[in-house]
């Protein structure tokens, strides 16, 4: 007898399937229950924001940025507020830099707690997630006093923020902070040395440093490979200069390692809202520049001239000089960029996004080959992936 | 309860060198050439045969060191001769420095892929095969990446419609996905705020120079 070939099992896995943290087709195939190559079919979430942006203004288009990744909207949000400074070259007041920066980092520990607790739910454990929501909630209602919605809060805007905060915010966001450690304690003490958890998180989809840069990763999964790479100590901007933390850095490049990695950075992100808070001084949080932020409403009722610019802003919006600029901030799953080319018009000429999760999911082939099948929901759990922004 | 896993850093990367650039030129010296940006950035622009030993110096050189392909796109030009142009952004960790590679295309032209030393750009080159139907030759598996399977025409390019040209609806009959061609009550409002009045400033300038850039271009194939 000749020698015979066995064609490969092919699995499909998804569109809708709870581990595959949103519609993700994964094509498999397999020889026996060892992975042999992982085609990720992507792009059933696609809702071309990039061609919807080229027809919207610049303000119009800062909701779109929400809805990319949705568990930590309003660090996308930064980044296009920054990408729109750069061009205009304003100046933002400092108290909205520290606004800015204290939700950038409650959207970090948004996105690390979704991230982290559902991780856990894929690999078999159930309780962190019930805990971790109700977190959650109380950092979701944060964002809803401040900007009213819970979600999509469209809160950063080109010169600062929307509206200052309200009254007594800030005081429960520090006795928020005060409490918290503790949940990070009780989370810890569920997986961290927990054998079923490490069991299947321990050398399982390991990543080089080389290969992390070769695969374009970021964020914590570059940092878990050990790499010391953080864009806020790197390439500051608004006011995290002037912030103190460190940064978190695995060794072995695992999943278990990206799951310390965020660990720790919650807790690096608690010191920076409480820094960031008490810096804080009464102040103005828009840039004082008629034609490109709003006016106040009191001042509508009263003077003309603000009730035209308002007209005008919320209309026609503002012009931005012919550029184009490359900005990177640090979400909460790594690199955000926003290539923005504009033309001069009110509304850009081209609006790139990198989005961190998608070479996160480009890579999902490369460090499933060989792994068990059971592995690659542990690998795509541990990468925190989100469609919304992979799909765009 | 700290892992041992798990170290801390405090450093901050190396600081922006300022002799960076000087350096950078004179490596891409006979391939790519400065270009001035508003924004401060570092952005060469480079012929397309000139494309892969530029992003390989890039790449390999130890001084510069740029190690990651952090995003590559494309942007649609329809005034202009060549008409797209590639974006490569490119990062070096060790140097902390980005540099930007643009590269101009023209439809139907074909592009070297970078893959085989930056694996990262596999799906982004799918991606720009995608939305802007430019090809990339030795790529691996130049499929589609975002649009549905079995879709027609490049969504970026600026004369495909916001609207797309068909929508799918649940056929009860046939019990299953029906593509049929769009159908708005309303034609989506595009409006332009150029003043009349004013005249578009930049827009004159950049039809200006447009026609400039034709001028020159066909005195160079003439004098070749």
């Amino acid at each position: 007898m000749g020698e015979m070939q066995i064609r490969p099992l092919t699995l499909n896995f998804g569109p809708q399937h709870p581990a595959a943290h949103g519609v993700l087709r994964l094509v498999l195939e397999m020889d026996g229950e060892v992975i042999q190559r992982a085609d990720p079919h992507v792009g059933l979430l696609h809702r071309g924001t990039e061609k919807l942006i080229e027809h919207k203004t610049y303000l119009q288009a800062l909701p779109y940025f929400d809805r990319l990744d949705y568990v930590s909207p309003m660090n996308q949000e930064h980044a296009w507020v920054l990408a729109i400074e750069k061009a205009l070259q304003i100046k933002v007041p400092r108290r909205a830099q520290l606004i800015r920066v204290m939700f950038c980092e409650i959207g970090r520990i948004l996105n690390h707690i979704l991230n982290l607790t559902t991780f856990a739910i894929d690999v078999g454990a159930m309780t962190p997630l019930l805990w971790g929501f109700e977190e959650r909630e109380h950092l979701l209602e944060f964002c809803e006093r401040a900007s009213g919605a819970r979600l999509h809060a469209a809160y950063f805007r080109p010169g600062g923020v929307h509206q200052d905060l309200p009254d007594g915010l800030a005081d429960d966001i520090v006795a928020w902070c005060e409490k918290f450690p503790n949940f990070i304690t009780d989370l810890e003490t569920l997986l961290t040395n927990n054998r079923i958890f490490k069991q299947r998180t321990v050398d399982i989809g390991v990543l080089t440093s080389e290969q992390a840069l070769d695969l374009g990763m970021s964020g914590p999964v570059i940092r878990a490979s050990g790499l010391a790479w953080d864009l806020r100590k790197s390439n500051p901007y608004d006011a995290y200069d002037e912030m103190e933390f460190d940064i978190p850095v695995g060794k072995t490049g695992d999943c278990y390692a990206r799951y310390l990695v965020r660990v720790e950075e919650m807790k690096q992100s608690l010191s920076i809202i409480k820094q960031a808070i008490s810096k804080m001084e009464p102040g103005s949080v828009l840039a004082d520049n008629n034609k490109i932020t709003p006016p106040r409403r009191g001042d509508m009722k009263m003077s003309m001239e603000a009730l035209i610019h308002h007209f005008k802003i919320y209309t026609e919006g503002f012009h931005v000089p012919a550029s184009e600029s490359y900005t990177a901030v640090e979400a909460p799953k790594g690199e955000f960029g926003v290539y923005l080319v504009a033309d001069g018009t009110n509304k850009p000429y081209k609006c790139k996004i990198r989005a961190p999760g998608y070479f996160f999911m480009a890579a999902v082939d490369e460090m499933s080959r060989g792994h068990m099948l059971a592995d690659s929901v542990a690998i795509i759990g541990s990468l925190d992936v989100v469609f919304g922004e992979i799909d765009r | 309860m700290t892992s041992a896993d798990i170290t801390h850093s405090e450093k901050n990367t190396p600081d922006v060198k300022q002799d960076f650039a000087p350096l950078l030129s004179a490596l891409l010296a006979d391939n790519a050439l400065y270009e001035p940006s508003a924004s401060g950035e570092l952005v060469y622009r480079c012929q397309l045969d000139k494309l892969f030993t530029t992003l390989t110096i890039l790449k390999s050189n130890v001084d510069l060191d740029f190690a990651q392909l952090s995003d590559l796109t494309a942007v649609d030009y329809p005034d202009r001769l060549q008409r797209f142009e590639l974006v490569y952004q490119l990062l070096s960790i060790s140097n902390n420095q980005r540099v930007r590679i643009l590269c101009a295309v023209d439809e139907g032209q074909i592009v070297p892929s970078v893959t085989g030393f930056f694996k990262s750009a596999e799906w982004s080159e799918r991606e720009v095969w995608d939305m802007y139907g430019l090809f990339f030759s030795d790529h691996p598996d130049l499929r589609r990446l975002l649009t549905d399977y079995g879709f027609e025409g490049h969504p970026l390019r600026k004369d495909f419609p916001l609207t797309g040209y068909v929508e799918v609806r649940y056929d009860d009959i046939e019990k299953r996905v029906a593509y049929q061609p769009v159908q708005l009550t309303q034609e989506y409002r595009d409006f332009d705020f150029l003043s009349p009045w004013e005249g578009d400033q930049e827009l004159v300038h950049s039809t200006l120079n447009a026609e400039e850039e034709k001028d020159t271009m066909l005195k160079q194939d003439g004098d070749a």
